[in-house]
């Protein structure tokens, strides 16, 4: 399973590579996204009673998960759009591939990319919003475990999406309204990691993006077994 | 299954005399099928929801009297938390109705998953609807971010995605088994969405004003004739929304059973000239 897995990641990887629909379509998408926030807020809105902070900095950490969400929604459409064609899954059943491992595959390719929209991502929140940074081992934490969360949890809903049409428009549908919990950790989590917030745990958000993750890596492993078994 | 007992319509035999092929008969009845889904249950079923909501409605607007803190507004809670009862009801029994058809693949499960879906999803629309009413004379705002309601809009667009799903364009066994995989997964959803939303809002403030009110003597009677009430009604909608969808199944089966045998009509016709 783990060397089917590892087989599913490098292709899904190679593909992007080959023709870097990630990198030259997703990633400047959720850059824009960053600056459409700018444009919706306006910058020169300030934090009650505090004239050095802007609000657009204050809900930076929110509006940065925003915009990961919404590219991950693009990733994931783009990992099932790779196998929709010529029956592909079908193919990889009868290779072989352990169900499990195809969903753990596309999950994990996903995440590596997932990884690089959020450095880029972050990067732009920092330069065009002007976040401070104090918890950076936290902060790093949360990225790693969100992305698990919504590549884990994004792969499962993205594969019962999937249909022979209007599969783009449903892919938000279902994956949205599940990672709600995660929007909330990882914003909280991130909020505590860049302001030191008091009034916000941190370190229990992170652990709650733990559970998640660790939630929906046994569902999706039990679910795509029934999953793939089909047409 | 609980078919109905008044199939003696003759109207429907539209298979134009053809035997249907023996590849689908497998599970369906040899009996016609009924151009009506009421039966003379479902019908004393229905008389009594009706019987039921009135009596609530006199019972919850003039007979019970105006609640101590909440005054009127308190009148919405005997059809808000029916409402809610039905809803978790409804989705519970999807998530049954799905385990039962990944385990044993039987189509009656899998509509009974779809409608009591279905009819969770309008109860559940209710019951934002009743709290946003309730929430305006109370606090002074139809929208709230209590941890409740905010976990119940999140429920309520989970289970119309899943209702999207059973519409998606694929084989029909392969919609269901999707749809089921849903149908459990989502009920697990429920509980993470509804404690972490309840965890973010317990930070900035404690608990805004809840049920708290004392419900004894009538009100606790209209209370639970509500709840009855809305049950039976749950009963009656479920019933018939599945037999509607059992019809459906019905009638797709019926129509490529019929497109076959017209095929076969015609290419008889076209091989016999040439052979006599």
């Amino acid at each position: 399973m783990l060397r089917d897995t590892w087989l599913m990641a490098v292709k899904d990887l190679r593909i992007e590579l080959g023709s870097r629909v990630v990198t030259a379509q997703i990633l400047p998408f959720g850059l824009l996204v960053l600056i459409l926030f700018g444009l919706a807020i306006s910058p020169d809105l300030l934090v009650t009673g505090d004239a050095r902070r802007s609000v657009l900095e204050e809900i930076a950490p929110g509006l940065f998960w925003l915009a990961v969400l919404l590219s991950a929604l693009m990733a994931l459409a783009r990992a099932f759009a790779l196998e929709a064609d010529d029956g592909n899954l079908d193919a990889l059943r009868m290779a072989g591939i352990d169900p499990a491992g195809v969903f753990l595959g596309k999950a994990l390719a996903v995440a590596v990319q997932l990884v690089a929209i959020e450095a880029v991502l972050g990067f732009g929140a920092v330069v065009v919003f002007g976040v401070p940074l104090s918890d950076p081992l936290l902060l790093a934490v949360t990225l790693v475990l969100a992305t698990f969360s919504i590549t884990l949890a994004g792969t499962l809903y993205a594969a019962l999406a999937s249909g022979l049409r209007s599969r783009d428009t449903l892919v938000p549908l279902l994956v949205l309204p599940v990672l709600a919990p995660v929007l909330l950790g990882a914003t909280l989590a991130t909020r505590d990691a860049l302001f030191a917030d008091p009034a916000v745990p941190g370190w229990s958000w992170a652990m709650l993006l733990a559970v998640f993750s660790l939630l929906y890596l046994g569902v999706g492993m039990l679910a795509f077994g029934p999953l793939l078994e089909e047409t | 299954m609980s078919r109905s007992e008044r199939s003696s319509d003759t109207d429907v035999d539209d298979t134009g005399g053809q035997a249907v092929p023996g590849d689908h008969a497998d599970d369906r009845p040899a009996t016609p099928p009924p151009a009506h889904t009421g039966s003379m249950a479902t019908r004393r079923l229905g008389v009594a929801a009706l019987v039921g909501l009135t009596a609530t409605l006199l019972f919850g607007l003039v007979i019970t009297g105006p609640e101590e803190t909440q005054r009127d507004a308190a009148r919405l809670l005997y059809i808000h938390l029916p409402t809610i009862a039905v809803t978790y009801l409804a989705f519970f029994l999807t998530l049954v109705g799905s385990v039962i058809y990944l385990r044993r693949g039987s189509a009656f499960w899998d509509l009974v998953a779809g409608a009591s879906g279905e009819i969770g999803v309008l109860f559940c629309g209710f019951v934002l609807a009743s709290g946003a009413l309730w929430g305006k004379p109370t606090w002074g705002v139809y929208w709230q971010w209590d941890p409740r309601l905010t976990s119940t809009a999140v429920l309520f667009v989970m289970y119309i995605g899943y209702l999207a799903v059973r519409r998606l364009e694929l084989p029909p066994d392969v919609r269901s088994r999707r749809a089921a995989i849903l149908g459990i997964v989502s009920f697990l959803n429920v509980f993470i969405v509804h404690y972490s939303v309840q965890w973010w809002r317990g930070l900035h403030q404690g608990q805004t004003i809840g049920l708290d009110t004392k419900i004894e003597g009538m009100m606790l009677f209209t209370l639970f004739l509500a709840l009855a009430s809305f049950l039976v009604l749950y009963a009656w909608l479920l019933i018939h929304r599945f037999r509607v969808a059992w019809l459906a199944r019905e009638h797709d089966d019926l129509g490529l059973a019929r497109a076959l045998a017209e095929r076969r009509a015609e290419s008889g016709r076209r091989v016999s000239p040439r052979v006599s």
